[in-house]
């Protein structure tokens, strides 16, 4: 597809990445429904298998999912056929939008509870959340595992995973090993 | 078993380890963010306490705390509190494009050649594989950091308790999840801070 970006089409690109940002508790991939609806419902700038190729190789790659979000912008550059050029203005708008505000914020946040970590309300704060955060960590590998629907012909999945939990948890297996078998189970099309 | 949290605590002569220059944080964070299949806390956990020991097992699972709370990528927030604490706000941008730099380009390099292999049965299938060690790495993350629990002032009763509620209503009857940060999280920090002022800390 090929689409016409004008000045202001870039710069409100940006600004709804913009404005994003401080909404994407819990990651960025929290605000995907809005970046879906944004680019691909009300602008027309992505279609629907772009907007989905751009977080399943994200989350297939090494490194932070929030790349997605530099593919979306890469993307819709590509679209608007100014080759490179415009796909590296796509990228750094989307990504220099999501990334600016949530990073002061968690900057100077971060930093006034170091400064004041000995206060009890830090303190209380930072202990209080730990058993949460210790049991989002474990429900969130009970999702990736399970997906959205409980289905039993997806036991050799949940095997796997029950599997690659025990070993991380009781042994010293470098993880790329796991990693490398998983993909080799899945390359066999056992999973 | 919750007699324990008056444990003293480790005398500070021992000299922490710590990156020894930028060039050290941003590689190191390059290098746990390229070995991140499908998320890279797991890796990071491993890396920075049980490995390098820049931070102890508590220290992080309160990062990560804050981490999470904050708007903007998990991983990312870290990167950027870790930084700013060895060499302030040098440190902080130095670790986040140690994070992020590499990765982009892996990243685009992939999104270059995926169009060919997408509808490769083979490829489909790795990915699934991937995807489900990468599930149990992040729940083995979580199992590991919690013996850190054992010095929290809520006791372990409650720790449990909590820690329950919230997998229930995150795994099982998928709440948002605002809901139980600002829910179960909120209930939890207020009964921390009372639990703490009864001892007279």
């Amino acid at each position: 597809m090929t689409i016409a970006m004008s000045t202001a089409d870039w710069f409100s690109l940006f600004l709804h990445f913009l404005s994003l940002s401080l909404l994407g508790v819990g990651g960025a991939i929290s605000t995907a429904p809005d970046m879906h609806r944004f680019l691909v419902d009300q602008q027309g700038w992505l279609t629907d298998p772009q907007f989905n190729a751009s977080i399943a190789i994200a989350q297939a790659a090494p490194g932070p999912n929030v790349l997605f979000i530099a593919l979306l912008g890469w993307n819709v550059g590509l679209n608007a056929g100014g080759g490179f050029t415009t796909a590296l203005l796509g990228m750094a708008m989307t990504m220099v939008g999501i990334m600016i505000p949530s990073t002061t914020l968690t900057y100077m946040a971060g930093r006034w509870g170091h400064e004041n970590r000995e206060l009890r309300a830090v303190r209380a704060f930072k202990q209080g959340l730990t058993p949460i955060v210790i049991a989002l960590l474990v429900a969130t590998g009970w999702i990736l595992a399970t997906g959205s629907t409980y289905q039993v012909r997806n036991w050799p999945i949940w095997l796997i995973a029950i599997m690659s939990t025990i070993i991380v948890w009781r042994t010293k297996l470098h993880l790329l090993w796991l990693l490398g078998a998983g993909a080799a189970i899945g390359w066999m099309g056992w999973v | 078993m919750i007699s324990s949290p008056e444990a003293p605590v480790e005398a500070p002569s021992e000299p922490r380890p710590r990156p020894n220059s930028l060039s050290d944080l941003f590689f190191s964070f390059t290098f746990l963010a390229l070995q991140g299949f499908g998320g890279v806390l797991a890796i990071v956990q491993r890396e920075l306490v049980e490995k390098k020991k820049w931070l102890t097992r508590e220290e992080f699972v309160e990062d990560w705390a804050v981490a999470q709370i904050m708007p903007g990528p998990n991983v990312v927030n870290l990167s950027l509190m870790l930084g700013d604490r060895y060499f302030g706000l040098r440190g902080a941008m130095t670790a986040v494009a140690g994070m992020l730099a590499l990765p982009l380009l892996v990243v685009l390099c992939l999104a270059l050649v995926y169009a060919q292999y997408s509808e490769n049965v083979h490829v489909a299938g790795a990915l699934r594989g991937m995807a489900a060690v990468a599930a149990g790495l992040i729940t083995a993350t979580g199992l590991k950091l919690a013996s850190a629990l054992k010095k929290n002032p809520l006791g372990i009763p409650l720790c449990i308790g909590f820690g329950v509620a919230s997998f229930v209503g995150i795994a099982l009857l998928r709440w948002p999840l605002a809901y139980v940060l600002l829910g179960i999280g909120g209930l939890s920090c207020v009964m921390t801070y009372r639990k703490m002022g009864k001892r007279g800390t």
